[in-house]
């Protein structure tokens, strides 16, 4: 059964088309990593599928239902980290999420506090979430974001960019740890990153967006040099090496350098 | 001390006040919007000088322009980036219109002291009675609100994805904190609002990060400090305000060393 289907979908913010006429499916249990340069609409895809984005044209159905705000069965780890510099244990930074849209006090009882620790012990971070957010390193606090987002029982989980500053053992951790919570929990997870290396192996299909375009498919369906370069309307190439994939630009022409972050930091 | 009652009431008025100022203000410090604690005591200043000028109390004047303020605030600066400068702009204009209000009653100079800078033992029983309702009103408020407003303000993605209005929830703690600022300018002033509001959240947040017990030890730091401050005032003739402060900054010193 399909758990995530776009039909035909544009999505434009601020008046601007960001992705346009986008066909998507996506199975349940399927682990896409949503790759794309900067500004490719990474993050307008996941908040579009959270409700937060309605789109301008086609339709989006997430686990059959039109997205909406406080669907408990989509769990979201966001891309902006605003607030991670409090001095706040991480247990009551996860435990604020649980039930935070309802209205009453802070306060929770024996039922949210097994389900809190339920959510640090699959993280693996029990024991870190007695120590203050501010104290935490970025890959402790991806742990807690990571636990945040399984609360209750999530059937989608949309994580955006949960690699973002790590270094890269800490991202190999933190992919394999998704990677094994997916399989269990048989959840569908969206994962979004700058670079596809981490993701290879664990992932299922990639789902590549650029140039307003989206290609959906495995790795070696949609990471060659003939579909990069219809997304980016200029000519890529895709150079294997070992089990890594570089990802160069054949004109080495600015922007599209700094575009490629699927390569492995390989100067043209 | 305790035979007059001047005192009695003073210690009354700064156990309530310090209460409500100590668990409002560790909210207030966890969002890092301290500036708008600040700003909005300034607004009051306005509030406060105009009901003066217009022979209303100014403990009235100082709630109603506080809580505006608040709601205000709450509305335009619901972007993180933008809240500085919106604060700024509120908080400039109201000090200019409190200066002109001042300018007009230059013949109550002790009334502009007293609000600059607190005066508790002028706080009657009447007054009391007040501070006792808004404070029950500010916390009642913020029982009420506590759940989204920690979900908006760890993680304001998150909960915007589950339905929370930040704005809304911005808006209403604004409105919390404008009452137990008004309260606080009672007993410590315009200007030192952060003594009891600031002071003993951050005190507390430098010693414990788990929420309840933070809460907790905010208002018990912001109690100890507001009544020694009473009490030591009268020891000593000193201001209250003076030694309120003090207490408080001391406090914040002593639990950054430790830490
Ligand atoms: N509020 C907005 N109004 C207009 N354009 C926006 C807004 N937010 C983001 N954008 C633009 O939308 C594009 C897609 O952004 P985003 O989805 O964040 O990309 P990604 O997550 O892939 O880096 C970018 O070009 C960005 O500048
Ligand atoms: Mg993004």
């Amino acid at each position: 059964m399909s758990a995530i289907v776009l039909t035909g979908v544009s999505l434009a913010l601020g008046g601007r088309t960001i992705l346009d006429n986008i066909d998507l499916d996506i199975a349940e249990g399927e682990f896409i990593g949503v790759l794309g340069p900067n500004g490719a609409g990474k993050t307008t895809l996941l908040r579009a599928l959270l409700g937060l984005i309605t789109p301008m044209r086609g339709s989006i159905r997430v686990l059959g239902q039109t997205p909406g705000r406080g669907n408990p069965a989509v769990g979201y780890l966001p891309q902006t980290r605003s607030t991670l510099a409090r001095r706040i244990s991480g247990h009551d930074f996860v435990a604020a999420t649980l039930h935070g849209d309802r209205w009453g006090l802070a306060h929770q009882d024996a039922t949210e506090r097994r389900e809190v620790a339920r959510v640090l012990d699959l993280v693996g971070a029990s024991d870190l979430a007695r120590r203050p957010l501010a104290d935490l390193s970025g890959g402790e606090r991806q742990r807690l974001l990571l636990a945040q987002a399984l609360l209750g029982t999530p059937q989608v989980l949309l994580l955006d960019e949960p690699l973002m500053s790590l270094d890269p053992h800490r991202q190999k951790v933190v992919v394999a740890l998704v990677g094994d919570l997916a399989r269990h929990l048989k959840l569908t997870v969206l994962f979004s990153a700058h670079e596809l290396n981490p993701l290879i192996g664990t992932m299922d299909r990639v789902l590549y967006l650029g140039g307003g375009q989206a290609a959906l498919g495995t790795v070696a369906e949609v990471i060659t040099g003939p579909v990069l370069s219809r997304l980016y309307d200029t000519t890529i190439e895709v150079v294997h090496l070992g089990d890594r994939i570089f990802v160069l630009s054949a004109h080495g022409t600015t922007g599209l350098e700094g575009h490629c972050h699927a390569d492995g930091h390989v100067h043209v | 001390m305790f035979e007059y009652d001047f005192m009695r009431t003073a210690f009354a008025a700064a156990a309530i006040v310090s209460v409500v100022s100590g668990v409002v203000g560790y909210f207030l410090v966890l969002r890092g919007q301290v500036f708008a604690g600040h700003a909005l005591s300034h607004v009051g200043f306005t509030g406060a000088t105009g009901a003066v000028l217009l022979g209303i109390s100014p403990l009235w004047g100082l709630v109603g322009m506080t809580v505006l303020g608040g709601i205000g605030m709450g509305l335009l600066g619901s972007r993180l980036a933008e809240r500085d400068v919106t604060i700024g702009i509120v908080l400039s204009v109201s000090l200019g219109l409190g200066l002109l209000f001042l300018h007009f009653f230059t013949a109550h100079a002790t009334q502009a002291t007293a609000l600059l800078f607190g005066n508790v033992m002028g706080v009657d029983v009447p007054t009391l009675w007040n501070l006792a309702g808004l404070g029950a009103v500010s916390l009642t408020g913020l029982a009420v609100i506590s759940r989204p407003l920690l979900f908006a303000t760890l993680q304001p993605e998150v909960a915007e994805a589950r339905g929370v209005s930040l704005r809304l929830v911005s808006v209403l703690f604004l409105s919390v904190v404008a009452l137990a600022v008004a309260e606080c300018v009672q007993i410590v002033g315009v200007l030192l609002v952060f003594t009891l509001m600031v002071g003993p959240a951050a005190t507390a947040q430098a010693l414990t990060a788990r929420l309840g017990r933070g809460i907790l030890l905010a208002a018990v730091i912001a109690l100890v400090e507001g009544i020694g401050g009473v009490a030591l005032a009268y020891v000593t003739d000193w201001p209250t305000s003076f030694w309120i402060a003090t207490l408080s900054g001391g406090a914040y010193a002593l639990a950054s060393l430790r830490r």
